[in-house]
């Protein structure tokens, strides 16, 4: 069995996994320049105080999976994308810590509550920093890394930094229409209706521009099978957009979210026909990248048993939480 | 290629700074929540027993500590799990087949516990019934142990790597799974560091104990976790200098140069001194200022006062640690393992004599004592990471070997903003929980918890069927 495959794909969706949880406390953050009074940022707050360790652990299992079925990958990608991989962390360190510290403080809430907004922030511009510097191409000689120490920084990185940024944006309004009512909902609307459509115009943009600016790409878009997904991209988009753009209008609870996270699959999936099968693109392919067998194997057998119960005690956790949050939820007393 | 201003060499001790910073400041929170996870368990299981209410208060006082660590705990440990690549980028391509799994199965089995139970420990008193977030608080404590559990096997590997062979583009590769878990060095490391949590914890909360009896004697609260925390001291102290002893005798055939150097034996010897105190020489090999114990070492080392002790002078000097370094930690951690053992019997002195509330000066003492844990368990991180060098994996990949090829600017750089964001950051987090700490845990509010949820309440039947 191709092994190497099978945990290309497990990375993947651990990723998207991340993309789709994180992403929502992320963007979440990112809203509280637009939410000012503090009842508000505490119902917002309480909203993934449960929940955003959990989310974040898809991270590191993205980084842990990475080291031990794709060293190579990870050893090389690491120090390419140095720079946003340590600026990242900072700030997922500023927010984390925000979730208790604001709550323990009287006098300095608003210093937290900026840690949180600006550390999310970060995190998600240095996100979308390291996507489009992988798809930019990143250079390697003899096992390593082998290009300069700004490689990562270009516009078109800068442009998918600030395209990751409005959609976390998105995934934060559509959770909070689900998790909140009353005015601070209807905000969540607006603003989702505004983070939608810049998230469809970056996306149009990067399909456009990619295959324009590098012919490895367009060449892979332009052969068949990828090309029945260049073809339809236009309408998958086309309807998930209407889609989402309906459920806003309609004020349906749950769908915009959905509907959102449909959108980001579809980007998702156009970066992964993109650079497949390379992992470090254009240099380094998953089944170069791939430890031996017996890692692969040893590690598979704990994944396919576990990670089916962490979906569900996960689920659990997610259950037990449902339904609108109110300010006065937490323990904080 | 990167150009630099500065040498391989600076990157090099940069990296080496940068890693040792975030560990160390990484492992302050682990090593005491491990300790207080399994403790809030304990409270909430006597709680549900007994019904006494001073368990519910403190379990309440403490869980709100816990919060503020945990989550110190989880930002640092997420830095940790990307310093492999950003740092030592040859050393992950090298053995990522061997601990990449390792730490796969602790983000699998540990990571997504703790994770996914905290949020209802922390916030679903009301949410879910009782029996629910009991068993929600013991999947963070099993969670936490667990952690510590395969990340040691990872350290342990590097100390003492066994069950591993290599292929042709030079990485190790796994021969056998259940020799590279259960390494030589593996199980003493893990029964030493799960109990230096336990002792670092109890530390701690019999320092806050003995503050507020301090402060008023008649505390329940506080004589109930002062009680609790000296007992584990009189027990587990003991037990840990035993553990340490065993640790060292594993260390010492498997890894003799650093067993010299922690001893300070530059020369292979028979009735080798013990050192009290000294201060060892690289480069005479020798230890100046020292008082010692003739024999006692090999007493120790070897269970008999002739016996001949292996010294540095039996490996080439490149392969020597900094010897200093490895000595002084080494001192300092068992200065303090005796120190609690002594704070240990002491109290169990007074409680026999019916006064272990009432003794001011061991309260004082205790209180002193509070953050000697944290300083203990770094020391021995030191004593064993430090003795090691030059090698990270022990006999076969030298550190010099290992890095990332990353120019000094900017490891430099990265490890100015770490020390920056960790001071200012966990500074902050220290201060809240010191301020937590010393409000009156005999007035902790109980907040209200009589709405379950209808899934709660079903799934509370259910529970309350099966048995
Ligand atoms: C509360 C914490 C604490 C206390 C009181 C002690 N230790 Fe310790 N020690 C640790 C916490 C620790 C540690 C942090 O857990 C280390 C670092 C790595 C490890 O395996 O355990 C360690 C390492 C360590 C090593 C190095 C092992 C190696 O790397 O090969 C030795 C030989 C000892 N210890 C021995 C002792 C002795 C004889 C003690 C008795 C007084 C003692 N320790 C008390
Ligand atoms: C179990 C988890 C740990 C692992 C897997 C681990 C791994 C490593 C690695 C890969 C290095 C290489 C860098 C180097 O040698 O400089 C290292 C060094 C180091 N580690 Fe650890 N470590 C662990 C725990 C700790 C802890 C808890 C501490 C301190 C409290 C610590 C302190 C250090 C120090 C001080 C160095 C630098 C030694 C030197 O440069 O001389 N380590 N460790
Ligand atoms: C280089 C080595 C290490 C790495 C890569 C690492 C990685 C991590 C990560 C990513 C987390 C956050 C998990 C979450 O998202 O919930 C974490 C937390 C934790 N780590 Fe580490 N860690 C290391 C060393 C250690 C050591 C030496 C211990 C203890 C023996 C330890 C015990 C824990 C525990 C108990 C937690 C959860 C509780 C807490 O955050 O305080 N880790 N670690």
């Amino acid at each position: 069995m191709d092994y190497a495959l099978i945990w290309a794909i497990l990375i993947a969706v651990s990723v998207f996994a991340y993309v789709a949880l994180d992403g929502f406390d992320l963007g979440l953050a990112m809203l509280f320049p637009w939410f000012k009074s503090d009842r508000d940022r505490d119902v917002m707050m309480n909203s993934v105080a449960p929940v955003w360790d959990g989310n974040e652990t898809w991270l590191v299992l993205g980084g842990g999976g990475l080291l031990a079925v794709f060293p190579l990958a990870y050893s090389v990608l690491m120090p390419a994308l140095y720079m946003p991989v340590i600026a990242m962390l900072l700030g997922l360190i500023f927010r984390g810590v925000a979730f208790e510290y604001r709550f323990k403080t009287k006098t300095n809430k608003h210093l937290w509550d900026l840690s949180f907004i600006l550390g999310s922030l970060v995190a998600a511009l240095s996100q979308g920093i390291m996507l489009g510097a992988m798809l930019q191409g990143i250079e390697v000689v003899d096992r390593a890394y082998a290009g300069g120490w700004f490689d990562w920084l270009t516009w078109f990185s800068l442009f998918c930094g600030v395209a990751v940024v409005i959609g976390y944006a998105l995934l934060g309004a559509t959770w909070l229409v689900l998790k909140t009512t009353g005015p601070l909902q209807q905000k969540a609307y607006r603003l989702a209706f505004k983070a939608a459509i810049g998230l469809v115009t970056c996306i149009a943009f990067v399909s456009l521009y990619l295959p324009w600016r590098d012919a490895a790409i367009a060449e892979r878009w332009f052969s068949f099978p990828a090309s029945l997904w260049l073809w339809s991209l236009p309408l998958v988009l086309a309807v998930v957009t209407i889609g989402l753009l309906r459920a806003l209008h309609a004020q349906r609870q749950g769908s915009p979210y959905l509907w959102s996270l449909g959108l980001f699959l579809v980007a998702f999936l156009g970066f992964a026909v993109s650079i497949f099968p390379y992992l470090v693109p254009r240099a380094i392919t998953l089944w170069q990248a791939a430890a031996p067998d017996n890692s692969l194997t040893f590690l598979l057998v704990g994944a396919a048993v576990l990670l089916p119960i962490i979906f569900a005690y996960t689920g659990y956790t997610y259950w037990v939480f449902r339904g609108k949050v109110r300010a006065d939820e937490g323990y904080h007393d | 290629m990167i150009e630099s201003l500065f040498s391989e060499a600076d990157a090099l001790l940069l990296a080496r700074i940068q890693f040792a910073f975030t560990i160390a400041f990484h492992i302050i929170f682990p090593a005491f929540t491990i300790g207080i996870a399994s403790y809030l368990a304990v409270l909430e299981g006597l709680f549900l027993r007994t019904r006494n209410p001073v368990y519910q208060k403190l379990f309440r006082f403490w869980l709100k500590i816990f919060a503020v660590a945990f989550g110190m705990g989880v930002v640092s440990g997420i830095v940790m799990s990307y310093q492999f690549g950003t740092n030592w980028s040859v050393f992950s391509d090298k053995a990522g087949p061997v601990i990449g799994p390792l730490m796969g199965y602790e983000v699998l089995t540990a990571f997504f516990l703790e994770a996914g139970f905290l949020g209802v420990m922390l916030f679903g008193m009301n949410r879910v019934g009782e029996r629910l977030h009991y068993f929600a608080t013991l999947m963070v404590a099993i969670g936490t142990a667990i952690s510590a559990f395969w990340i040691l096997s990872v350290n342990s590997w590097m100390q003492t790597p066994a069950g591993f062979g290599i292929n042709e583009a030079g990485q190790y590769i796994v021969k056998d799974w259940f020799e590279v878990i259960f390494n030589p060095s593996f199980p003493y490391r893990l029964a030493h560091m799960l109990l230096a949590a336990y002792l670092t914890t109890a530390f701690v909360v019999g320092g806050v104990g003995a503050w507020h009896l301090l402060k008023d004697r008649s505390n329940a609260a506080a004589r109930k976790m002062f009680s609790m925390a000296m007992w584990m001291a009189l027990l587990v102290a003991p037990l840990q200098v035993f553990v340490g002893d065993l640790h060292g005798l594993n260390t010492q055939q498997h890894q003799p140069a650093k067993v010299a150097a922690m001893e300070g034996h530059f020369d292979t010897q028979s009735q080798a001194p013990l050192y009290l105190f000294g201060v060892p020489n690289q480069a005479t090999a020798e230890v100046d200022y020292a008082v010692k114990i003739p024999g006692l070492a090999s007493l120790i080392l070897k269970h008999d006062v002739n016996a001949e002790v292996t010294g540095l002078d039996a490996f080439p000097r490149d392969e020597w640690p900094p010897v200093a370094v490895v000595f002084w930690a080494f001192r300092i951690m068992v200065g303090l393992g005796l120190l609690m053992v002594v704070v240990g019997l002491w109290a169990g002195i007074q409680r026999a004599r019916g006064k272990l509330y009432q003794s001011s000066w061991l309260h004082r003492s205790a209180l002193i004592m509070a953050p000697s844990g944290f300083v203990a368990v770094i020391a021995g991180w030191i004593v064993t990471e430090v003795g090691r060098q030059p090698w990270v994996i022990y006999g076969l990949l030298r550190t010099s070997d290992a890095a990332s090829p990353i120019a000094a600017e900017g490891v430099g750089a990265s490890l100015l903003a770490f020390i920056g964001v960790y001071f200012l950051v966990f500074g902050a987090g220290t201060v809240y929980i010191l301020r937590k700490m010393s409000a009156d845990p005999d007035q902790t509010h109980i907040p209200d918890y009589a709405r379950p949820t209808p899934v709660g309440m079903a799934a509370e039947r259910l529970l309350h069927e099966e048995d």
